[in-house]
């Protein structure tokens, strides 16, 4: 197929034995002077001196992770080595983003084929035919190599030209743009030269007439291996003659191990030291459970014992997030699936990486002294400000969207942690976080009304009144929408966790008594903790109140543990996850979307013919998918129900937020759009009638949403139990 | 310079149903949440944001009984160097003037460039106690101050007047200023932060101490008796407003005069 | 026969509306002298214009007293209020009135009744009705007082104004000023607030407008109505992120919280998140064009029909009652 000029030895690629510069023949490298130098001594200077920088810039990228926070990353290392196999070595996150990721894919798979042939040329530096491993690996190397040219070229231009607009954070201050260049250019360079190098020898080889003669080595067994990207090569340099071909020879492996030392002394003082630490970071990446939050110091459980609480300069970081700052390439996947960034707000979860390493390289320079802390500006407020912080609604899809698994919600809980140590919250958070330690909501409601909900769920002033709950209560039996408060020693099968939304906001409460009565419609025994119920604590946990969080969880553990039950259910996203992952129960603790979803499946419930033409989509609700995995039970109800349903692009894992629950309800930020907004329209690009979700707040905002946008009456926003009452028989 | 921020705990009625006891006397205290006074806290971030920019020493005074310590524990955690507790079973019960009294009794033998109080307070709303101790204390004051910065032993205030308008005045220290609240943005209180503060040592000061006459305070010397409590009347749900256009509209002026609304 | 002393505020260089109220609440409590107090300068024409319905006017002229100080008036005002022995001293309950009733009882050590809505004598001293725990409770409170009387401050509005002609003759008495005391607060500026930070939070009286304006070019009726009423102007946040409004008249949860004492509601549902920024238990009045909205609930009083037809209507009405 290169035979254009039908010479064979085109074809062929063969090492050359020590023959000498003025012969037609091929010079190796390390047979050569230069300047009196021996071939293998300027080979050990040019190594001896890229190790030596290499490893002091590592050495000084390392320092500051030594004084990072500990963060034990070691435990479960089968578990480690499977993410670092999936994630890692197998790109399983970069074919979200097609010709971006497959780009990567080929320039990652090239980098592992060409790893082994830039160190085989180091080695040819010191003895000749060290990089003659074979015919086979000669043609994949150069496949490869082609391969990874073109990549590069794509790339650029992708960049250059087509400048996807993922690459252009608006909040971006330092340009890194031009690193993307230089890497793809000494990538380049790498297969421009190493083409040179191979080409070169090969028409030297024609012009000796032997082409693979007796010094041909065992790479050419069959005297001629398949070459491509050299074989280009030998079209430029086929006129040359054979002095000015021994001279690119040399020059072809000196610029190719030169270029391959400075790209590994480049790597750690650019964006693409993810070369290096990306690997090592998917290994040492977070394997707890998603929608748990670490606590603030991982070497002491004692919050009183702390001198300063959460991150509030680069030190107070964990080791592993500052090798995540190390390991961002910059590329805006998680921007990109930020609803706070793209709702215009002034987050970019990309930023925070960004401007971090850039901290961390300005105090921690290559060459002069560290800046010491109070030296500094301040990392919190003035590099990062508050509101960036205050924008997250934590819904985990900048995480679920990073290549190399770097943690976001973590890093912002544990800033806010410092913002809230410092008395710097917001006034709009100030009120409910009060509220939330006074009464145990954040709405500032007595918390001796916290059970008249499940009253108001028996209708028109029918219901029997319950003992404990309030001046109302009477002695009596039976309850509003068959839940019932539990005094302290009662029993339930299913222990109803309300929290503050489903039990105060009238139109959760109407959530909360469908569900109540979806529960009694099966004659499922259902209690709640009553008045004695608090707040779950899971958005003061993280708004980085842990104090009001521990608090908040010691009173309802003491609820829970004064009351005997079998299951805990709750329709509350947020508090499943609390009561999941934060407070340690015995018992399973379950969404009421996976509570219906086994009514459904046992077929318990009896449903009437859906007689709706309506299209459906379900919103999944952070908490429930990203952070729980739970994406089929709320399907499940739907297809049992039997209504017709079809799936927005950004669904299950790609969920897009509908603006945050429980405490984020009064947070009052700076944006462009509202995210429910947003979000209703992906529905209705999608062609979906009625969105149906799972959790209180998204029902808030998505319903909010319907008003703003006016899409009332066309559109309809449901809860999942609201839903299955309907089609109750 | 010596700042000393005069608080009060209150209870927080916004979201509670009042009920009255059966002799009308007072409100039934169940389900009533306590915090500083709203007011008071503009004074002491006001307070502490001047010590931050300035230098100063903080002193945070409450007259109280024990649970108003919390609101001095708050007053430490925000920055407050110190706090002083006014408590003696007979300040129980004082007025205005009485508690103006035995405020003017602990600040006048100490140090006090600035005095600070909220413009007036959640429960009695008065508004009477700073101007009350400013006389006392013989300094001169300003109420419902927006805006306070201190040079060279000058405040420089900007506080409402009339009209929706603001002005700004100067005056020398020392002096008395009430703080309306949008002074500042009041820093969170963490419950970290309380719990650091929870062994601090804050001094309690009786009445014999302050070398107070026990007749001249508590409720045996109020100046203004409380005769008694009532409810403004209110139906459940609204008073729907039947007629036409003209009908129901000359009832809601009729109503919306009534409660003072234009 | 004792007096009551009424001191007078201007504003802008009018006499305010307060002093005449205080009068209505004066003349109430029977036969007794009517004195105005009215300090400032240039005080020629008030005074005169006071003569007319007040027994006695004693003025306090001085170009000192040009711009409000409660802090100087007190200390002015004390010798002559212990010359003049009043049975009740009258302040209105504004700002400077703030400052200046509590250091004025202080000095003459005289009791001080704070914002009062009724004035009644009784025995040898007044009875009130103040509001107290956020207007969601009424205290009847009566004082007596010494030589000096009684103070009080006197809710603007509380009170009518006079229904008859004025038909006093009053004399007028321009008091000495001595040098001492000077004033001690030094003027700077007057600034008007910047109209985008509205602070609605302090606000006695608010207009909101909802979702049911439906066009921003509604808005100005209801801006006018607010005017009428001497009101601030508030909104829910569809009406915000519509950009209609500025952000700081939001009510609501992710808004400002608010304490009126009186809110007309317009076109407001009543969601939660909007009501949960309502405190203090303010009087609700409501309209809106959804007799089942849950505004109407929580309202006090609640009119069904569209605002569009019918604000300007309420408009005229309330213009022409106060004219």
């Amino acid at each position: 197929m290169l035979d254009r000029s039908g010479a064979e030895t085109y074809l062929v690629a063969a090492t050359y034995g020590p023959l000498t510069l003025g012969l037609t023949m091929t010079p190796a490298p390390a047979e050569q002077t230069y300047l009196g130098l021996p071939g293998p001594a300027l080979q050990l200077v040019l190594l001896l001196l890229a190790l030596s920088a290499f490893g002091y810039i590592l050495w000084k990228r390392i320092r500051l992770l030594r004084q990072a926070a500990p963060d034990p990353r070691l435990d479960r290392v089968s578990a480690r080595l499977g993410k670092l196999l999936v994630v890692g070595f197998g790109q399983s996150r970069q074919p979200r983003y097609p010709v971006a990721g497959v780009l990567h894919i080929l320039i990652f798979v090239g980098f592992l084929i060409l790893s082994v042939r830039s160190f085989t040329l180091l080695g040819e530096g010191f003895r000749a035919g060290f990089s003659d491993i074979g015919a086979g690996y000669a043609t994949v190397k150069d496949v490869t190599a082609l391969v990874v040219l073109l990549a590069c070229v794509v790339a650029a231009v992708r960049r250059l030209i087509f400048r996807p607009a993922r690459y252009r954070d608006r909040y971006a201050r330092t340009p890194h743009a031009h690193e993307a260049y230089i890497i793809l250019g000494l990538i380049a360079l790498l297969m421009v030269a190493d083409a040179l190098y191979e080409g070169s020898a090969m028409v030297l080889a024609t012009l000796a007439g032997g082409g693979a003669d007796s010094s041909a080595s065992a790479a050419t067994p069959s005297g001629s291996v398949f070459l491509p990207l050299a074989s280009m090569a030998t079209w430029l340099l086929g006129d040359g003659s054979a002095a000015a071909l021994g001279v690119v020879h040399l020059s072809a492996f000196w610029a190719h191990n030169v270029a391959l030392l400075f790209f590994l002394c480049y790597l750690p003082v650019s964006k693409h030291f993810h070369v290096i630490t990306a690997l090592p970071n998917v290994f040492h990446a977070s394997l707890a459970a998603g929608g748990r939050v670490k606590p603030p110091r991982h070497d002491q459980p004692d919050l009183d014992e702390l001198e300063e609480l959460g991150v509030g300069k680069l030190e107070d970081f964990t080791w592993k997030h500052i090798l995540d700052f190390y390991s961002c390439t910059d590329c805006g996947r998680c921007s990109d699936h930020c609803p706070a960034y793209l709702t215009g707000t002034p987050l970019s979860p990309r930023m925070i990486s960004i401007k971090c390493r850039d901290e961390a390289y300005a105090h921690f320079p290559i060459l002069g002294q560290d800046v010491p802390p109070d030296a500094r500006s301040e990392l919190v407020g003035d590099t990062i400000a508050d509101e960036e912080l205050w924008a997250c609604t934590t819904c985990g899809a900048c995480e679920e969207a990073c290549p190399v698994l770097i943690e976001y919600v973590d890093k912002i809980v544990d800033m806010r942690r410092f913002l809230v140590d410092e008395g710097r919250v917001p006034p709009s958070l100030q009120k409910p976080m009060a509220d939330l330690e006074k009464r145990g909501n954040p709405y500032g409601k007595p918390a001796r009304k916290r059970a008249d909900w499940i009253l108001n769920g028996d209708g028109a002033g029918s219901g029997a009144g319950l003992a404990g709950i309030g001046p109302e209560g009477e002695d009596g039996e039976g309850a509003g929408c068959g839940v019932r408060p539990l005094q302290p020693g009662d029993e339930a099968e299913i222990l109803f966790f309300t929290d503050s939304c489903a039990a105060f906001d009238p139109r959760l409460q109407a959530t909360a008594q469908a569900f109540g009565r979806v529960l009694a419609a099966v004659g499922e025994d259902v209690g709640t903790l009553g008045v004695d119920e608090v707040d779950s604590g899971h958005e003061a946990r993280r708004m980085g109140e842990e104090g009001l969080f521990e608090a908040l969880r010691d009173q309802n553990l003491e609820a829970l543990e004064d009351r005997t039950f079998d299951r805990v259910v709750t329709t509350d996203p947020h508090a499943f996850n609390a009561l999941r992952h934060d407070y340690g129960l015995e018992q399973p603790v379950r969404h009421h979307s996976q509570l219906l979803a086994e009514l459904v499946r046992n077929g318990r419930l009896s449903l009437r013919d859906a007689d709706d033409d309506r299209v459906y989509t379900f919103h999944d609700p952070c908490y429930l998918g990203r952070h729980n995995g739970e994406y089929d039970a709320p399907r499940e109800v739907l297809n049992g129900l039997g209504v017709r349903t079809v799936e927005m692009e950004r669904s299950r894992n790609r969920s897009f937020c509908c603006g945050g629950g429980s405490l984020y309800l009064f947070y009052e930020g700076e944006s462009e759009t509202r995210m429910g907004e947003a979000r209703l329209e992906m529905a209705e690009e999608a062609g979906a009638d009625v969105v149906v979700t799972a959790c209180p707040f998204c029902l808030i905002n998505l319903e909010d949403a319907l008003k703003t946008t006016g899409r009332e009456g066309r559109m309809e926003v449901v809860d999942l139990a609201e839903l299955v009452e309907r089609f109750l028989a | 310079m010596e700042i000393i921020v005069c608080i009060k705990r209150v209870p927080d009625v916004s979201e509670i149903e009042v009920e009255l006891d059966r002799e009308r006397r007072s409100i039934v205290a169940t389900d009533l949440d306590y915090d500083v006074n709203e007011w008071d806290n503009f004074a002491i971030e006001a307070a502490v944001r001047l010590k931050e920019t300035r230098g100063a020493r903080v002193t945070a005074m409450t007259v109280g009984d024990e649970d108003s310590e919390e609101v001095l524990r708050r007053a430490l955690a925000m920055g407050a160097d110190d706090a002083v507790h006014l408590m003696d079973p007979e300040f129980e019960g004082s007025d205005a003037w009485g508690i103006a009294t035995i405020l003017h009794h602990a600040i006048a033998d100490r140090p006090h460039d600035l005095v600070l109080t909220g413009a007036i307070s959640a429960d009695q709303a008065r508004g009477q106690v700073g101007g009350m101790l400013a006389a006392m204390l013989d300094i001169p004051m300003i109420a419902l101050a927006t805006d306070l910065s201190v040079e060279d032993g000058t405040a420089t205030v900007r506080h409402e007047v009339e009209g929706g308008l603001e002005r700004v005045e100067q005056v020398d220290l020392p002096a008395l200023l009430t703080v309306q609240t949008g002074m500042n943005e009041p820093r969170y209180v963490s419950i970290r932060g309380i719990r650091k503060v929870a062994r601090t040592e804050i001094p309690v000061l009786t009445a014999a101490e302050l070398g107070l006459d026990p007749a001249t305070i508590g409720a045996g010397a109020v100046r203004v008796s409380e005769e008694g409590l009532s409810l403004p009347t209110r139906g459940e749900g609204a008073e729907i407003l039947s007629g036409n256009d003209d009908e129901v509209i000359a009832g809601l002026v009729e109503r919306l005069h009534q409660q003072g609304g234009f | 026969m004792r007096k009551i002393l009424i001191v007078v505020e201007r504003a802008r260089g009018a006499l305010d509306e307060t002093a005449f109220e205080m009068l209505s609440a004066a003349r109430g409590l029977g036969e007794i002298t009517v004195a105005a107090v009215l300090m400032g300068e240039d005080l020629g024409e008030p005074a005169a214009e006071l003569a007319r319905w007040f027994d006695e006017v004693h003025t306090f002229d001085d170009p000192r007293l040009g711009q409000p100080d409660g802090d100087f008036q007190a200390r002015l005002l004390a010798p002559f209020v212990r010359r003049e022995q009043p049975l009740v001293t009258l302040v209105p309950h504004t700002n400077t009135g703030m400052e200046l009733a509590p250091m004025l009882a202080a000095r003459v050590d005289a009791p001080l009744i704070a914002d009062a809505v009724t004035l009644e004598v009784a025995g040898d001293g007044v009875r009130a009705v103040r509001t107290v725990l956020a207007g969601k409770v009424q205290a009847s409170v009566s004082a007596t007082g010494g030589p000096c009387g009684v103070l009080l401050t006197v809710r603007p509005g509380a009170f009518t104004l006079p229904d008859v002609p004025p038909e006093a003759a009053g004399t007028v008495h321009a008091e000495a000023i001595p040098d001492d005391p000077a004033p001690r607060r030094r003027f700077v500026e007057t600034v008007a607030p910047d109209p985008g930070a509205v602070d609605i939070s302090q606000a006695e009286v608010l207009v909101a407008v909802g979702r049911g304006i439906e066009d921003e070019e509604n808005l100005d009726e209801v801006r006018s109505l607010a005017e009428a009423m001497g009101a601030e102007l508030a909104c829910t946040r569809p009406v915000v992120d519509k950009k209609w409004l500025e952000k700081s008249r939001q009510v609501g949860t992710s808004g400002v919280t608010v304490k009126p004492r009186v809110y007309l509601a317009l076109g407001i549902s009543g969601s939660f998140q909007h009501m949960g920024g309502i405190k203090g238990g303010p009087f609700i009045a409501a309209i809106n064009k959804d007799p089942a909205a849950p505004i109407f609930d929580v309202a006090d009083v609640g009119v069904v029909g569209d605002i569009l037809d019918l604000v300007p209507l309420l408009e005229k009405k309330i213009r022409g009652r106060k004219a």
